[in-house]
């Protein structure tokens, strides 16, 4: 079929073709397939011919999992929705294994069956990963919580999968010790979870990402097979880094059944500064003297707009500190001495006040006020669900660029939407846009879908930073990678899992089968 | 209005701080451990401030009894709005021991040098829970003592001619008092929510005095008439047993005697 006969298929107005023209003149045809099949191509695609749970195989769990496989529809209500209630599965079953060797014995058995599995974590996915689609079998860690070991010298963690983050975090600070990783669904998620989505969070720009810390991995294929990978050792090079694959595979490529990890100090001292900036070059420029006066003890740099503000008053009742500005900045510092970080932040902020980049802040050196600045970040997605559907965007662009899209979709979408609020991770140079609308809108998609993914793709950024591909954005991955590695991506599934029952219709686009 | 008020400030262990008993059972572990100003007190200098701000006094002194670290929780209440501060040098042994009755007769005898004609004091502090550092300064100096009481609704504390007027909400509906100045005022929780200090207040902080002063030159004897004897964690909680069915519950009851 000739190319113009293509682009008469395609809905004039969209002006990605000519973008992609540019960059991937020969992937025109990968992602023109991967999204014209699909006139949305967020939403499930049909059900593959997977095997259905009969009475024999529900007879094969309870044995192997007395008491802990759950068929009650009411207790399987959570389990099949997301927590933004924005996708609802069908599964009947729900599989809670307590060892590795459970989950090995029902990975055999279903992969044998050809039944579909959705490992299933904390369900805080952000993406639609987490829940099943149609009936697959949720196999869920929340009982894999044992804590294996802790070194206090190295500051390695080893731990069942299935451990809650937030217990992790008490579990360390009462040795001195922190999670490399922190985020606001700290209260829910597993730690198998967070390694699955290569989660990032807000200390990922002091301590990196889950692809540094993680120096460990027990995995389950789809077959069964065992993969302990579980080192602790900070240095190995002994061959392919195989951990690297499952980490960020959403569940995919092997099921994470324990973690070792790298834990840092406890920070003696912990400081939160929340400053109101006036513009967004002001912000950036405040992140340039913050970068250059707090360096080594910098750990946190968020930014929020006053949009979100607004949202937060409105919904949670929660007090702006400072006088209302159009960007607020959460900055926080973590060192092993007070005294000398509070005068390097003093100092800091003497100089961003003086020189007018910040127009107002405040600072907490205290637990329970500092506690109470970060929840002003950390609370906004709590707000958004208040306004009605949230369409979410996890974009990571060129830093100067970040706004500009906010804006831009602001002035695009005109009435359409309710909201159209900007905020996170800008020290990594990553926005959470969220367009809020009463309720689910397809007009109001249509005109958001491609365009902020045409939009990231023109600036080289990446269509999901952290939260993932999952359900929601599978086919969309060309916007961010060329097809030959999303060829390959698709051979590896193929030999790990040549069956495809681990976590369907997720994170790969379905025009890879 | 000329009318001075004198706000008290404690320096205390950080409210979400776990406490830990030292092992000689002395005490509890204060080195190292983040401290800050005392929540009530907190409150009763956002009162003062808003007094302030309301023109109905003219200027905020705080104080504080300790070592030098107290210094920073008088520039917490200065970033706040306090005018000034007093240091009271309390070090060592002495301070260890440093309670209501001391601290009472270091405020009744401040408030005379100064001739505040306000005291305004948090209602307890949370690491001894006391609640009597603001009944016994009134007593000392003889003058009347009132704790505006919590409630939904925010209380108000007004100066009309010589007299506070406090208005307290009551289970009946809202009482209203009139005391006379000066006097001594206790504040509670819900009262107001305090400020964050702000970085443009926190800088003006620094340039604001403190004054240095010994409880020796206010002619107040710091010796305690009380020794503590033991210090200890309170008793672990047991893990309740949970039981199936009634039958059962009776049959343990039974067991520990309890019917």
């Amino acid at each position: 079929m000739g190319i113009f006969q293509r682009f008469a298929r395609i809905p004039l107005k969209s002006t990605y073709i000519w973008s992609l023209c540019r960059q991937y003149s020969t992937d025109l045809t990968a992602v023109d397939r991967a999204l014209i099949q699909h006139r949305n191509p967020g939403a499930a695609p049909p059900r593959l011919p997977f095997s259905r749970v009969t009475q024999e195989d529900l007879a094969f769990f309870r044995t192997l999992l007395p008491g802990r496989t759950i068929t009650d529809p009411d207790l399987l209500k959570s389990s099949n929705v997301d927590w933004l209630k924005t996708v609802e599965g069908n599964s009947e079953v729900l599989l809670r294994p307590k060892t590795t060797e459970e989950v090995s014995q029902i990975l055999r058995y279903c992969n044998e069956r050809n039944l579909a599995v959705c490992p299933q974590g904390g369900n805080t996915g952000l993406v639609g990963g987490s829940v099943p689609v149609f009936d697959e079998i949720i196999l869920s860690t929340s009982l894999m919580k044992q804590v294996i070991t802790f070194d206090n010298i190295s500051g390695i963690l080893t731990c069942q999968a299935g451990c809650v983050l937030e217990n992790l975090s008490n579990y360390l600070e009462e040795r001195d010790f922190i999670m490399p990783l922190d985020l606001g669904a700290k209260g829910s998620c597993h730690i198998g979870g967070n390694v699955s989505t290569n989660a990032g969070g807000l200390r990922l720009l002091r301590y990196g990402s889950l692809r540094g810390t993680v120096l460990g991995l027990e995995v389950v294929l789809a077959d069964g097979r065992i993969l302990n990978c579980l080192a602790t050792l900070r240095k190995d090079n002994t061959g392919y880094d195989l951990k690297q694959l499952f980490i960020g595979s959403e569940g995919t490529l092997g099921v994470i059944t324990a973690v070792s990890i790298l834990c840092p100090r406890k920070p003696k001292a912990v400081n939160v500064a929340f400053l109101g900036c006036s513009s967004f070059q002001q912000l950036l420029e405040t992140f340039q003297c913050c970068r250059g006066m707090l360096g080594e003890i910098l750990s946190a740099f968020e930014f929020l707009d006053a949009s979100c503000m607004s949202l937060l008053e409105k919904h949670l009742k929660l007090t702006n500190p400072i006088t209302e500005s159009p960007f607020y900045i959460v900055i926080e510092t973590a060192g092993s001495n007070a005294t000398h970080d509070e005068e390097k932040l003093h100092k800091f902020l003497e100089e961003v006040m003086t020189s007018s980049l910040v127009t107002d802040g405040t600072v907490a050196t205290e637990a329970t006020k500092i506690k109470a600045l970060w929840s002003l970040r950390e609370r906004v997605t709590e707000a958004l669900t208040h306004e009605g559907y949230t369409y979410k965007y996890d974009i990571s662009l060129p830093v100067e660029k970040i706004y500009d899209l906010v804006q831009d979709m602001r002035g695009h979408l005109g009435d359409m939407a309710k909201n159209v609020v900007g905020y996170g991770h800008v020290g990594d140079g990553n926005l959470h846009l969220n367009i809020t609308s009463p309720s689910k809108d397809p007009a109001l998609l249509a005109a958001i879908e491609p365009y902020v993914y045409e939009w990231t793709s023109k600036w080289k950024g990446s269509i999901s930073a952290e939260h993932g591909l999952g359900l929601k954005k599978r086919n969309y991955i060309y916007y961010s990678k060329p097809s030959e590695a999303v060829a390959l991506m698709g051979s590896i599934k193929a030999m790990l899992d040549p069956k495809g029952i681990l976590n369907p219709y997720k994170t790969l686009p379905d025009n890879i089968h | 209005m000329s009318a001075r008020v004198l706000v008290g400030v404690k320096r205390v262990i950080d409210y979400a701080v776990k406490i830990r008993v030292k092992p000689d059972r002395t005490g509890v572990v204060t080195d190292g451990v983040k401290h800050s100003m005392n929540p009530f007190c907190e409150i009763a200098v956002e009162e003062a401030v808003k007094l302030k701000e309301k023109k109905l006094v003219k200027e905020v002194v705080a104080v504080s009894c300790g070592p030098q670290q107290v210094q920073e929780t008088i520039r917490t209440a200065l970033a706040m709005g306090a005018d000034r501060g007093i240091h009271v040098e309390v070090s060592g042994k002495d301070y260890e021991t440093l309670g209501p009755l001391q601290v009472s007769k270091i405020l009744a005898a401040l408030a005379k040098k100064e001739q505040a004609d306000l005291i305004i004091l948090g209602k307890q502090a949370i690491d001894d829970d006391c609640n009597q550092t603001g009944q016994m300064t009134a007593a000392l100096l003889d003058w009347p003592q009132r704790s505006p009481e919590d409630g939904t609704f925010a209380s108000e504390v007004n100066i009309e001619a010589d007299k506070l007027k406090v208005v307290r909400e009551i289970d009946g509906g809202l009482e209203t008092i009139k005391i006379n100045l000066p006097a001594v005022v206790t504040a509670d929780l819900r009262l107001n929510t305090p400020r964050y200090a702000t970085l443009p207040n926190i800088m003006k902080a620094k340039k604001k005095k403190i004054a240095n002063v010994k409880p020796a030159d206010l002619g107040v004897d710091v010796s305690s008439r009380l020794e503590v004897l033991k210090v200890d964690e309170p008793p672990q909680r047991q893990a309740g047993v949970k039981v199936e069915t009634v039958h059962d519950l009776v049959g343990k009851l039974k067991e520990a005697g309890r019917i």
